[in-house]
């Protein structure tokens, strides 16, 4: 009784504040809903009894990408009815693909052996005295090598990405080069002159 | 009625009187924390430090306190109020909820969960909310300027924080605070990961905006950084939270590599000292060395902070976790 | 009540045990304190000057390649954390397995190094 009242609590926020992400005013608004979202869904996988999904969700989303959309709403000077012309534009495309998305959602509910057969497995408790953690550690990293190797690949990708579009160098900027500094000789940087000092009367 | 008293109500009260206790110990720390610091500094420099309010200069926090709560709360006419004000209890509220999981001593613990340390790194990386909101949110330039180093900063740390933990893990294979230092019987994690602690030590130097590493309120380039705008109770808080989360980090270093509440020898002398004050001795020797960096450490500029971060401790840390697991691997002792 | 919300409920009770802190501790300003607010009090703090423009400009974009390059890493902290916990039990193959996904992300990571993305100016 307890849980369920807490999922349908849990479900009914993220959805609120999913809604309140796309139609508040401010950008801003709309990033700290996104992230009472997420801390929602980790509070679901929490009910799950999914521990360590919960608390990778938080340190992921929350602690991670959510800071990055927050650095680029709080950067980038926003103007609202810029942001009003733009969604006009690309109104058609966004509801496409949230059609199809609600019927991906759709046809995995009636019919999920479309996709795969493993929502079979889903509902089995496996009876175990392993934590949660352990379970996952014991399966990613044999069990799954491929797409975990593969999800490396992909952060590969992401981090070369962000590089190629993002840095920019100023040639002007001069750097501190630490070994430059320690190798300095002062035999070499450091010149003893003897002056003769002309005693004036 | 009374079977309900006993299986749901009891449970909850002691619970409720557990996370009092808890609470007003990291209250009472950051109180005579803030003493200690100032009396460390001073001493340093061959000052007295507080010595006016109370003997010794004990009250001086207290005065402070009561100033603080009873002064005007300035909120600046162009700033985003709701965020403004929420920036510092976002602060406040994070750093002290990270207590929930810290075991004072065998089985002084609010929540013995099973991902203790994950909560921390979770709720951790959740204090860069506070101060970037009350940064942007004052819509004026020093704060926003600090917050934005301090996001950056705090973000660059984490990693390598995130790092020194998993070496820690590897040797320990739990991820249960209390079990941590049960694995450290006989042996301080001190000792074999040495590097690793200096690295952890200063990496929570920079994480908690601690000096040398305080450069979202330098004060000579930016006032005070992103609490510029703050007065009263809400700059309170977040010297409150920043506190707290300095004290966590010494209560971490303790859990990680000092053996948490487990004496130095198990021979009697030692022995007999309850755990819960070994525990508070050491945290008080971390937070001494805090202190006297902060004495005598000069601030360091942006570019070699980011340099230190990204550039060594990263490289070491990550290189470390490769040792450490081939080396549990290779005498085949990992847990 | 399954056993995990057991295990969650003090960290509940904790963390509103320390919501009421915090905001007890504004109480006291906004029922005592002096309210006297005018112009100059409230203006933003600028050296004394009048602020020119909006203190939300553009920033640089280094912040930003920061925050992604942390989102990375700290995925890859993330990856390690059940790793080391069962770093006993899955043995050699999961060591291995483990080496190669660090491996290809100290690719990235040499890369972003040689390319200049950590300097920063």
């Amino acid at each position: 009784m307890f849980p369920v009242l807490l999922f349908y609590i849990f479900s009914l926020a993220i959805i609120a504040s999913a809604l309140m992400v796309i139609f508040s005013k401010q950008p801003i608004n709309s990033v700290l809903f996104l992230i009472f979202s997420f801390i929602n869904a980790a509070g679901i996988f929490l009910l799950a009894g999914a521990e360590f999904l919960a608390l990778i969700m938080v340190i992921v989303y929350v602690g991670a990408v959510a800071v990055l959309f927050l650095f680029v709403i709080m950067m980038l000077d926003f103007n609202p009815d810029t942001i009003k012309k733009e969604v006009g534009k690309h109104l058609y495309v966004g509801l496409f693909i949230g059609f199809i998305l609600f019927l991906e959602i759709i046809l995995m509910m009636y019919s999920p052996e479309l996709f795969s057969y493993e929502y079979q497995i889903v509902g089995n408790t496996v009876k175990t005295s392993l934590t949660n953690t352990e379970i996952l550690g014991n399966l990613i990293y044999t069990e799954y090598f491929l797409q975990f190797q593969i999800s490396g690949f992909i952060l590969l990708v992401a981090m070369i990405g962000a590089i190629v579009l993002t840095l920019r160098h100023r040639d002007y900027v001069r750097r501190q080069i630490v070994s430059d500094q320690v190798a300095r000789d002062p035999k070499l940087s450091i010149e003893l002159v003897d002056i003769k000092l002309k005693i004036r009367k | 009625m009374t079977l309900f008293f006993i299986n749901y109500a009891l449970p909850l009260i002691f619970i409720f009187f557990q996370s009092a206790l808890v609470l007003v110990a990291v209250l009472l720390m950051a109180y005579f924390g803030i003493y200690a610091d100032r009396k460390i500094w001073a001493a340093v420099q061959l000052r007295k430090g507080p010595n006016v309010v109370g003997p010794f200069g004990l009250l001086q926090s207290a005065a402070d306190l009561l100033k603080l709560l009873f002064k005007e709360i300035i909120i600046p006419e162009k700033a985003n109020k709701m965020i403004f004000v929420l920036g510092p209890i976002v602060t406040c509220f994070v750093a002290l909820s990270s207590w929930a999981v810290i075991p004072f001593s065998e089985g002084w613990v609010v929540a013995d969960i099973n991902v203790g340390i994950l909560y921390i790194f979770a709720v951790s990386s959740l204090g860069v909310y506070g101060i970037i909101m009350g940064g942007w949110a004052s819509n004026s330039k020093y704060p926003f300027m600090g917050a934005m180093r301090s996001a950056a900063q705090m973000v660059s740390y984490e990693v390598s924080i995130g790092f020194v933990i998993i070496t820690v893990l590897l040797c320990v294979g739990s991820l249960n605070l209390s079990e941590i230092v049960y694995a450290q019987e006989g042996l301080w994690f001190i000792f074999p990961l040495f590097p690793m602690f200096i690295i952890f030590f200063i990496s929570a130097l920079a994480e908690t905006n601690r000096p040398p590493f305080d450069l979202p309120e330098a004060e000579a380039e930016l006032v005070a950084g992103y609490q510029t705008e703050y007065s009263s109770a809400l700059f309170m808080l977040y010297f409150l939270g920043e506190l707290a989360a300095t004290f966590l980090m010494c209560a971490m270093t303790t859990i990680l590599f000092l053996g948490g509440w487990l004496p130095p020898l198990d021979i009697l002398p030692f022995t007999i000292v309850p755990g819960v004050v070994w525990f508070f001795l050491k945290m008080a020797f971390i937070f001494f060395l805090f202190s006297m960096v902060k004495a005598l450490v000069p601030r360091y500029r942006y570019d070699q902070l980011m340099r230190l971060g990204w550039k060594v401790f990263l490289p070491i840390s990550l290189f470390y976790v490769i040792l450490t697991s081939s080396f549990l691997l290779f005498f085949d002792i990992a847990p | 009540m399954p056993s995990i919300l057991q295990d969650y409920l003090p960290i509940v009770i904790f963390m509103s045990l320390c919501m009421f802190i915090t905001l007890l501790l504004i109480l006291p300003p906004l029922l005592i304190a002096p309210k006297n607010p005018d112009p100059e009090k409230l203006s933003p703090y600028e050296c004394g000057f009048e602020p020119f423009d909006d203190a939300r400009s553009k920033f640089d974009i280094r912040f930003y390649l920061v925050a992604i390059l942390f989102i990375i890493f700290d995925l890859e902290v993330a990856f390690l954390f059940p790793w080391a916990l069962v770093f006993g039990d899955i043995g050699l193959f999961g060591f291995f397995s483990m080496m190669l996904f660090l491996g290809i992300l100290t690719i990235g990571f040499i890369y972003e190094w040689k390319k200049g993305a950590l300097e920063w100016d």
